[in-house]
């Protein structure tokens, strides 16, 4: 692809954002800013306990108060069950099972009497027993945080239906050939995604019961069918649902599954008939907000004498929390580094959701790879240790490559991997540091990510609609979510560049379900892929229909010009002209703002204004009158994961590798980043600047991952709802990161490119946990890495 | 609820607001004046996205009640750019230099980074980040955002 179109005018250059001024004056308007005529504020109230039953709610003096419109709870509701597992119920009737349960929602006038008349609602509650460990949830006779599953039957488990398995050869007779084995035990725990802009909606219904729903979803259309099914079980089956996307004020996963609150925000407008807003306070977003998924993991993995890997065995068990969100299907992204992340022939990974009374999970920034690749990175290094072989070497030798099938299916079709890691060790000097210097030291990580979409619906499509109209303004119609990502740059480049029009002249709308054409999602890291080889794609039907026009209007142009020219010259001679060159619309072509004929783009009378042919286009005469519009839905020839969880669902993988060095203070226990080096095989960059703005954030917030932040859950309750108390970075944590860019042209992508927001995250984490060892010889399994728990591994050492 | 009447300068004009004695600067921006720039990210000053600028020195409206801003002048993001439309310096270099992301914390980034260039025109990359250590990002990583504050310093010379 790169090789036919060697100059490009866009594509692959630092345009600033500008499409998105309005960002930086104040006038992007999120769902905070964004106000409905008459609307009502909403509020929940939520559970006191992690586990008990619902005696009695006494709404009287909540229904009281001036400037209350509506008080619900869970008997004024229809009690349909909602979420992936259909495990719970939009209000709690009778028994809440965690401390984030809705039980009563109040809607009213403004949100200080909304949060007045949370205050006046009284529940009472008789307290149940809970668990909150999943391998105590596990045990017989452990108190069952469900009673009956969503068809009624009685569970007689807390583990869910939902066998996550993955096998391919012969792990016993692996085990047997494997000169050298080990075997690690780590776990990760809740991250809060800290989106600055917390979560929030407006429902709103017409007066024929039709939804509009502002909201800031990356998943417009998966709205749209979890919300059909909803009305289809209330009386509203058949209404329309429109779901439109204000500024989304960040999104890392947070926005994939329609929340409990969004369910709560209809049924408060349906009651009162009014648009209802709920927006979450940050209090409310730490607790109420569905976070990272936690696991733990036991790894095994064995090697020859060479140091190729032979087998990789891991069990994992997740803490699924009280309810089922996007965080109980982690495990089939888990199985892509399990499976595919360096060679390995045999491989056996089972994952086991445990219900436990405490907070449940959902989705974050790398959908359970960071989880995995912990544990995969972690094993890595120890096994290379035990052979005694460098872990950059151990690395190197059992690195994919180009044109591998891997035992999960996927095919790997370009690979940067091997130039990752290299530039990883010499950006470090790995030779030199290693193992050198007693509490400093260096360590790496890599991972493989989808890149190229990721077919996790039966479509894996992305629509998208492209009108000109006769100034030479280009309305995108995107049916994805600009979440923050670029993506309005990105896309303007690529238009403009396959159209042949400049990124001023594009003007973009994302997010909303009445316009656009169907699209799975603004997640996975699919949206520069998908979007791009959609906007290639309609561009190039634009362009057929501008260049017919042109074939039409161009020598009417000229020769009209010819004979006016006459008129107020009669001596003017008309030039022989070659009309030939413009008879076809294959012969013709457009840049920057003008058509011309390939054979001579130079042409005197024949280049002429893209708006000059889209005017006489339009206003030709009757009958004859044109526009142009055009549309493609994209959808990879991928496939969906099969029974056994195997199948390419990705048309190309990005790999990377993330190497670190720290400072270990003995001391404190505290760890310092000396360096951050983040290489990336990301196709092609379309936007250098854009590009390491993911790779800078994505490294950010795997440090935060691997030293300071945890949602510390006590008996099901968030103790650290703040941002004083949680500890995300802030610009005093100086990480010096180097980026490193590689750039494998990929055939599939659009101008090569391959989807990068999630990878830089992925690897972060074991890269410091193996620098961390590296320092002082000491391997926290157990993010995040504290300084209380080096300081106590410290001193068990010292014992 | 007891209102108050307080008179400010508010991007350069002279205002009055008759609002609630207990409602914050930054409510008051938000809804009386419709100016939604500034955002609350957290309510209790700790993350920075309501910063705007009293008497020059950037501050949470967040937690500034109303009646303390009488008689004082208070910029805020809808305030830097020139009337005709042209961007001041800082926001010309977060949008060249991708230093805006989601662009929730922008406007109060913006703003404290401007309270810096305005008593330090040339501010080491140290003085950058202490001065945006109470403005919170999730996007970033903050390198790009230092560098825009860097670039804009740099064109104001």
């Amino acid at each position: 692809m790169e090789e036919k179109m060697p100059d490009h005018l866009f594509v692959g250059k630092s345009i600033p954002r500008t499409i998105e001024t309005d960002k930086v004056t104040g006038k992007a308007v999120y769902i905070d800013d964004l106000k409905r005529p008459g609307m009502l504020y909403g509020k929940i109230l939520y559970s006191k306990h992690a586990h008990a039953k619902i005696k009695s709610i006494d709404t009287s003096k909540a229904e009281k108060l001036e400037g209350v419109r509506a008080v619900l709870t869970g008997r004024d509701i229809p009690d349909v069950r909602v979420g992936f597992l259909k495990d719970q119920t939009v209000l709690k009737r009778d028994v809440v099972r965690q401390f984030k349960d809705e039980v009563a929602a109040v809607a009213a006038i403004r949100p200080e009497i909304a949060a007045e008349a949370i205050d006046l609602i009284k529940v009472e509650y008789e307290k149940l027993p809970g668990v909150f460990d999943p391998f105590e949830a596990m045990k017989q006779g452990s108190p069952l945080v469900h009673e009956v599953d969503a068809r009624g039957r009685p569970i007689k488990s807390n583990i869910l239906p939902l066998p996550w398995k993955f096998e391919v050869g012969d792990i016993e007779q692996a085990r047997k050939d494997s000169a050298y084995i080990s075997k690690d035990t780590v776990s990760t725990t809740w991250v809060n995604q800290c989106c600055m802009g917390t979560s929030g909606c407006i429902a709103e219904f017409d007066q024929n019961n039709n939804l509009t729903l502002y909201d800031q979803t990356n998943v417009i259309f998966g709205h749209i069918g979890r919300i059909t099914e909803y009305f289809s079980q209330i009386g509203l089956r058949g209404k329309k649902i429109r779901v439109v996307n204000p500024v989304v004020g960040g999104s890392f996963g947070t926005k994939l599954d329609t929340d409990i609150y969004e369910f709560i925000a209809i049924q408060l407008a349906l009651k009162t008939r009014k648009p209802v807003k709920i927006l979450f306070d940050r209090e409310e977003e730490f607790q109420a907000l569905p976070p990272r998924q936690p696991a733990v993991f036991t790894i095994e993995q064995g090697c020859d004498k060479e140091g190729i890997l032979t087998f990789r065995y891991c069990e994992a068990v997740l803490d699924n929390g009280s309810y089922t969100s996007w965080g109980a299907t982690t495990p089939s992204v888990m199985i892509m580094p399990m499976s595919s992340l360096y060679r390995v022939p045999n491989v056996y990974f089972k994952a086991t959701c445990v219900y436990t009374n405490n907070i449940y999970a959902q989705a974050m920034r790398g959908y359970g790879n960071p989880q995995a690749t912990f544990a995969v990175e972690t094993s890595m290094d120890t096994l290379a240790e035990e052979a005694g072989i460098d872990p950059a070497e151990f690395r190197l030798i059992n690195r994919n490559r180009s044109g591998d099938d891997t035992p999960m299916k996927l095919r790997i079709t370009s690979c940067g991997l091997e130039e990752c890691i290299t530039a990883v060790k010499e950006k470090l000097n790995w030779d030199d540091k290693k193992g050198k210097q007693k509490g400093r030291g260096v360590g790496m990580a890599s991972l493989i990510h989808v890149a190229g979409g990721a077919r996790v619906t039966k479509s894996d499509g992305h629509g998208m609609m492209i009108k000109l109209d006769e100034y030479g303004h280009v309305d995108v119609i995107e049916s994805g979510t600009d979440q923050g990502q670029g993506s309005p740059t990105v896309i303007s480049q690529i238009v403009a560049e396959a159209l042949g029009v400049r990124p001023e002249d594009i003007f973009l709308t994302f997010g909303d379900t009445a316009l656009a054409l169907w699209d799975a999602g603004t997640h996975a890291s699919r949206h520069t892929f998908m979007a791009g080889n959609a906007a290639i794609g309609a561009c190039a039907k634009a362009k057929r229909q501008i260049l017919e026009m042109a074939v039409e209007q161009m020598p009417k142009i000229i020769k009209g010009g010819f004979k006016r020219k006459k008129r107020k010259d009669p001596e003017f001679v008309e030039p022989d002209l070659d009309f030939g060159l413009i008879a076809n619309p294959e012969d013709l072509d457009i840049r920057d703002r003008m058509i011309f004929p390939k054979k001579d783009p130079d042409h005197p009378y024949f280049k002429l204004p893209l708006t000059q042919i889209l005017q006489n286009g339009l206003h030709v005469g009757t009958g004859q009158s044109k526009v142009v519009m055009a549309e493609e839905f994209y959808d990879p020839p991928t496939e969906m994961l099969n029974w056994e969880m195997k199948g390419n669902l990705s048309m190309t993988y990005a790999f990377g590798t993330c190497g670190v060095e720290v400072g270990v203070d003995e001391q404190t226990g505290e760890v310092k980043i000396l360096k951050l080096v983040s290489a990336h095989d990301v196709g092609k960059a379309m936007n250098p600047t854009l590009l390491l703005g993911q790779i800078y954030g994505a490294a950010y917030t795997g440090v935060g991952y691997a030293l300071t932040e945890e949602i510390k859950v006590r008996n099901g309750r968030v103790m650290n709802p703040s941002f004083r108390d949680y500890q995300m970075l802030t610009a005093m944590d100086v990480v010096p990161i180097e980026p490193v860019v590689i750039e494998p042209i990929d055939e599939a992508g659009p101008y090569g490119a391959k989807g990068v927001g999630e990878p830089g995250l992925v690897p972060t984490a074991p890269a410091i946990a193996n620098a961390v060892y590296d320092a002082i010889g000491i391997r926290i399994t157990d993010l995040p890495i504290t300084p209380e728990k080096i300081l106590t591994a410290l001193k068990e050492r010292k014992v | 609820m007891k209102k108050v009447s307080v008179s400010f300068t508010l991007n350069g004009d002279s205002v009055k607001a008759e609002v609630p004695a207990t409602w914050t600067l930054l409510k008051t921006l938000r809804e009386y004046f419709e100016l939604t720039g500034a955002k609350e990210g957290c309510g209790v000053g700790e993350c920075g996205a309501c910063t705007v600028i009293m008497d020059g020195e950037a501050i949470n409206s967040c937690l500034c009640p109303i009646p303390e801003v009488e008689g004082r002048s208070v910029t805020t993001i809808e305030g830097l750019a020139d009337e005709d439309g042209s961007l001041h310096p800082l926001q010309d270099a977060f949008l060249k230099n991708n230093g805006v992301q989601c662009g929730f914390c922008t406007s109060g980034m913006i703003m404290s980074s401007k309270a810096l260039l305005d008593q330090n025109p040339d501010p080491t990359e140290d003085d950058i980040r202490t001065t945006i250590a109470g403005n919170f990002c999730r996007c970033t990583g903050y390198v790009q955002i230092v560098e825009s504050v860097e670039m804009a310093a740099k064109e104001g010379k």
